[in-house]
């Protein structure tokens, strides 16, 4: 039996005004307003991330329906997808990685400025995947830190978005002190870098 | 008239006598089998023979054989004559302590890459090459992993590690 077809007749109200970020927490009175410059900075980074698409396979398809615009990750702020790493914040791997791609993956990562954030879409790039193979990366993190894992075999773009939504929470809160800092410095060094 | 396989057979027996064997009809597809030394012989043969002129190497690969000693190591050609639009195949059995096989580069370019492939992953040395190092797998690669004693899992996994995923088994 086919599947009946349905249509959004009711019109969901508007909870709230989505158009604007929310405020962070601070002190307000007459014509000031007083937060820490962490806040207002991570505020800034949040909204408007630039991914750099690092898409090797059927994840990458995902991801592409993700920027159309049914799905339209540019709602986040993430509307200007680069294609140079020398511009952008955020590192999407997604698809499986050989080993032969690994250092190339490394010296994407590498040519990308502080601060930058990675995640690793789907099985594959998560942990290798199906590929437990003599030729596949068993995950990128074997070669460069990772900050979101999306799990998914490909995840759907709803699960993409996700990530996205927990990168958005990790730049958000973090600590402009961060990259500066000897736990940061030993995390690099644990992956060779400098 | 069509090129038949029995023509074929017939035509290298005349040629090369006891040396070619383990003649077979595979699939309607002749396959038979020659020393080592010979291969570039058979090939040459079979290039230049005006009724046969097998001038196409469609590909050449490599199969491990772990139990047939001594010729553990199969290097396989596939073999097209266009004008006649028949296929043969032609093995080649080698130890697997000294897998050398001379190139057939010379012969035909398209096996320069084939060869390089062969020997990445069966380690198969083709002699005369003139570029024999890995072409897919990475540089790194210490052993070949299409050969039967390497488990086909990468084993430096560790959240996986029971007898369902290929370690820590009897897998033999």
């Amino acid at each position: 039996m086919s599947r009946p077809v349905s249509y959004n007749l009711v019109q969901k109200p508007l909870e709230k005004d989505i158009s604007v970020a929310p405020l962070p927490d601070g002190h307000q009175g007459e014509g000031f307003f007083a937060t820490s410059l962490d806040s207002v900075i991570g505020l800034a980074r949040k909204n408007s991330i630039w991914p750099l698409p690092f898409a090797t396979s059927c994840c990458g398809i995902e991801f592409m329906a993700t920027m159309g615009s049914h799905y339209d990750l540019a709602r986040f702020g993430s509307e200007r997808v680069g294609f140079s790493p020398r511009q952008c914040d955020l590192l999407m791997v997604m698809g499986t990685i050989a080993k032969k791609m690994g250092p190339v993956v490394r010296q994407v990562y590498l040519q990308m400025a502080e601060p930058r954030w990675v995640i690793a879409v789907g099985a594959c790039a998560s942990s290798g995947g199906i590929f437990d193979t003599y030729s596949v990366l068993q995950g990128i993190d074997q070669v460069v830190p990772v900050d979101v894992y999306v799990p998914g075999c490909p995840p759907r773009p709803e699960a993409i978005i996700d990530g996205v939504l927990r990168i958005q929470d990790l730049v958000g809160k973090e600590s402009l002190r961060r990259r500066n800092s000897e736990h940061y410095k030993a995390l690099l060094n644990s992956y060779g870098i400098q | 008239m069509a090129l038949t396989n029995d023509t074929i057979q017939q035509r290298l027996q005349e040629k090369f006598g006891e040396s070619v064997f383990a003649f077979r009809d595979s699939h309607c597809m002749l396959e038979f089998a020659a020393p080592k030394e010979l291969n570039l012989k058979v090939l040459n043969f079979l290039y230049d023979d005006a009724a046969l002129q097998f001038q196409f190497l469609t590909d050449l690969t490599g199969v491990h054989y772990p139990s047939n000693k001594g010729g553990e190591l199969a290097v396989v050609y596939h073999l097209h004559s266009l004008k006649e639009n028949a296929r043969l195949r032609f093995k080649i059995f080698v130890p697997i302590e000294q897998p050398e096989v001379y190139t057939a580069t010379g012969l035909f370019s398209a096996a320069n890459w084939m060869e390089r492939e062969t020997y990445d992953f069966f380690g198969i040395l083709f002699v005369g090459h003139p570029n024999l190092k890995r072409i897919l797998n990475v540089d790194e690669m210490d052993y070949f992993p299409l050969r039967k004693e390497f488990p086909l899992e990468d084993q430096t996994r560790i959240d996986k590690d029971d007898e369902m995923f290929g370690r820590g088994g009897t897998i033999k």
